[in-house]
């Protein structure tokens, strides 16, 4: 590919990344509303769109505050970590054929490397802020990315053993025949829980935790700067939705309609299905958290990884 | 881990439940007759005020929000001068309604008393005052009470009803 066509489609990405981040916040109202038998915002514009207008008009007039006590600098820098953090995989990822950034032979390396990064987001803004409960969201999230990043990583390998590539390009090609949630039930719902944990969603949002401590790791945050954090947590949700789909549900394949929209498809799909679970489920307290990680989830993602490698030796793929 | 999967299962089915929410712009409750909103003052059948100043609302109001003066016609009738409800601070408790011994003060189905300025919240004694007689047509106080004297019991007088029962009165 030529770089001029990378940068115009960097470029599209970008744009479209802003629009979707900025359009799921008005989604999952309207999502949690009909699952919670009412309707969320639906008086501004056709079916309550222009909220999102709404929205941004109210968080640009907001005062964009930095507290005395905060660490400017790193208070500043850590919702742009963030944001890069979530943005930066998207290069990776293959939505159809032709339609990708780069195709690194270690595109899933690549995103796992850089979704470590968002903790770095998360802690220095707790530990900018200089206030207690900035600071225990932000333990929080970096005791909960220790914890589920480890099998976050493993339980893709199975994929890989399977696909015997990182390129995420080639992953999908692999799955031609048959879709690899087939192969891989256990890993993909681990990868599921791991998603839901990495991206702070509930039942995992306990480095927010509104009810417990205020708003977590951006207590202090106001204005534009928590729209980024709000929008790194959009786009981190689109970011897991678009991976599961990747590397489980055959990316772009499907018949009839262009290989495109099927991948959009199957995003919205998940991106439902993680606000469904948001809907349904209340937060797991900080010990439950920590027990399911370590004793239940990382053992049966070693189970799982040892078993696919065991088959793929047997039939000698 | 069961319960979770049912607990997802169970709300993605309320995506086909209906939705409580009343749309209130749009649709309005039916408010009962009874419901404590705006409160008017009623007039008597033959079309005077029932209001006789008796300043009773003002003394049971727990918020303090009724304010009035007491005049005398040149019947020796008593009236309100002015009559005075701050609606900012009334808490539509419906004690004054209670109070009232002549049925003047009332609280009627009404709610969409918003206002842009405070000042406006203030109801003089021609904003309360309505035509109707309200919750108790047909009710004079001036015909229904009285004095027993010797020899002519209590509404046995000319232009007078009998006495009513208070305890079928009561709301």
């Amino acid at each position: 590919m030529s770089p001029a066509l990378s940068v115009v489609l960097c470029i599209v990405l970008l744009v479209i990344l802003m629009i979707v981040g900025g359009l799921l916040t008005w989604v999952e109202r309207r999502l949690l509303g009909l699952w919670q038998d009412r309707y969320g915002p639906n008086r501004a514009g056709p079916f309550g769109v222009f909220q999102i207008f709404a929205d941004i008009l109210k968080l640009l007039t907001k005062e964009d505050w930095i507290p005395e006590f905060a660490d400017k600098p790193v208070f500043v820098l850590a919702p742009a970590i963030m944001l890069v953090a979530v943005v930066a995989p998207f290069a990776v990822i293959v939505f159809a054929p032709g339609i990708l950034i780069t195709d690194l032979n270690i595109g899933l390396l690549f995103f796992l490397a850089m979704s470590s990064m968002t903790v770095y987001g998360v802690a220095l803004a707790g530990w900018a802020s200089n206030n207690k409960y900035a600071l225990i969201g932000g333990i929080r999230a970096v005791a909960q990315m220790i914890s589920y990043e480890v099998f976050m990583g493993l339980s893709l390998m199975g994929v890989v053993i399977i696909a015997g590539t990182f390129s995420l390009g080639e992953i999908v090609e692999r799955q031609q025949s048959v879709w690899y949630f087939a192969y891989q039930p256990v890993g993909l719902i681990i990868f599921l829980i791991a998603g839901l944990a990495e991206t702070r969603r509930l039942p995992f949002d306990l480095p927010e935790a509104d009810s417990e401590i205020v708003a977590g790791f951006h207590t202090e945050y106001s204005g534009m700067k928590f729209a980024v954090f709000f929008l790194s947590e959009y786009v981190g949700m689109t970011l897991i939705s678009a991976l599961i789909v990747v590397l489980f549900f055959g990316g772009w394949m499907g018949p009839f309609l262009p290989p495109i929209l099927w991948f959009v498809v199957k995003t919205a799909v998940l991106i439902a299905f993680f606000i469904l679970v948001r809907a349904a489920l209340p937060r797991y307290r900080y010990d439950q958290l920590m027990e399911l990680g370590w004793k239940g989830l990382l053992p049966l993602t070693l189970l799982n990884l040892l078993a696919t490698g065991a088959v793929v030796l047997a039939i000698g793929k | 881990m069961f319960s979770n999967l049912r607990t997802i299962w169970v709300m993605f089915l309320h995506a086909f439940a209906k939705r409580v929410t009343v749309q209130y712009p749009d649709e309005k409750r039916k408010l009962p007759s009874r419901w404590r909103g705006r409160i008017v003052l009623t007039k008597d059948p033959d079309g005077e005020e029932r209001c006789v100043a008796c300043n009773l609302c003002s003394v049971a109001c727990p918020v303090g929000c009724i304010s009035l003066q007491a005049a005398e016609d040149e019947h020796g009738r008593r009236y309100p001068d002015y009559f005075r409800i701050n609606f900012s601070r009334c808490i539509f408790c419906g004690y004054c309604e209670e109070a009232c011994p002549t049925y003047a003060i009332q609280l009627v189905p009404d709610y969409e008393m918003g206002e842009w300025r405070r000042k406006d919240m203030v109801y003089e004694k021609e904003d309360l005052l309505v035509n109707g007689q309200g919750k108790y047509p047909g009710y004079n106080f001036y015909r229904v009470s009285g004095l027993s004297i010797k020899g002519k019991g209590k509404g046995e007088a000319e232009n007078e009803r009998p006495s009513v029962d208070p305890r079928e009165l009561v709301p």
